[in-house]
């Protein structure tokens, strides 16, 4: 299993995620930058927080016609894993591998804070290993993240199971208090309707190192994806 | 932005312009004006040429609409 972690012009977060793969989780991950077209050499493609392209017109709209994307559409369609994390997350749904979109939060704030996050969706290769109800502690930081789909693609998401994390309290419970930026039915990751691509606003890759604080619920959920992928 | 979407941002310059106690503000929705230069002369080709870039870029159909203006020299 070789990991590509897709680095953007404005990537930020594309070391702490190649640190959390490859130093604390000794997978075998390498930086790839965005005018790489070809990712056939790759078994999964996970794409960094930062602000791609200086997040100009909306966060990920120009990232998505980077030439990469194409090697990560092609990594999606064949059924490999491919997640995004934060701006990566808004980068796959704008370029449409993820339905819905990311708005400015409710509070028009950037926030930058611990949240709660209730394991929804315990069926797939990134969180087959973790239950559901679960509840995880992982930091946020973004300005749009409001997560926001139409009716149809919410009910969708629901009937299908797609909701992979949503925003709680810390026994899991669901309130207005613990959606943190306003999004639709508190979602914070999605899955696709094949499960094998998935975004989340919150940041795994910055809490797998229990020295920096903050816990490392994202060794969890990484060692979860790790097993996920072992047959 | 589409209707139905919560635009936090036009909420509070409905605050303030409601503050402004001449003003009957129902609602208020931002959006934002893009300008560009084409170089074309012929306006059905120039309305096809932005529809296209509109949809597949400039635009968000999940949660914005657009709205067109050709205008000449």
């Amino acid at each position: 299993m070789k990991i590509a972690v897709v680095r953007f012009p404005g990537s930020n977060c594309d070391h702490d995620l190649l640190h959390a793969l490859k130093f604390r989780l000794k997978m075998d991950a390498e930086m790839v930058w965005w005018g790489k077209k070809n990712l056939d050499d790759y078994d999964a493609a996970f794409l960094a927080g930062g602000f791609s392209f200086g997040d100009y017109l909306r966060a990920g709209a120009i990232a998505r016609f980077a030439p990469v994307m194409e090697g990560v559409a092609k990594l999606a369609d064949s059924g490999k894993p491919v997640l995004g994390i934060c701006n990566g997350f808004q980068i796959l749904a704008e370029a449409r591998l993820l339905p819905g979109a990311l708005m400015h939060n409710k509070s028009m704030k950037f926030l930058c804070q611990d949240v709660f996050l209730k394991v929804e969706a315990a069926n797939n290769v990134f969180t087959g290993k973790l239950h559901k109800g679960e509840v995880l502690s992982m930091p946020i930081a973004h300005m749009e993240g409001r997560y926001v789909a139409d009716e149809a693609t919410i009910k969708q998401l629901e009937a299908q199971d797609r909701v992979l994390l949503r925003y709680s309290q810390k026994d899991g419970s669901l309130s207005d208090d613990s959606n943190p930026n306003g999004s639709m039915g508190a979602i914070a990751g999605i899955l696709s309707e094949k499960r094998n691509v998935a975004g989340l606003m919150p940041h795994p890759e910055r809490v797998c190192e229990a020295l920096l604080g903050g816990g490392e619920d994202g060794v969890k959920f990484f060692t979860s994806f790790i097993e996920g992928t072992k047959r | 932005m589409k209707p139905g979407i919560l635009d936090p941002q036009g909420d509070a310059v409905r605050g303030a312009l409601r503050a402004l106690d001449t003003a009957k503000v129902a609602n208020v929705r931002i959006g934002k004006i893009i300008e560009i230069d084409l170089e074309e002369n012929d306006k059905n080709a120039a309305m096809t040429s932005v529809k296209g870039m509109c949809e597949k870029l400039l635009a968000n159909p999940v949660t914005e609409d657009y709205h067109i203006d050709i205008t000449g020299k």
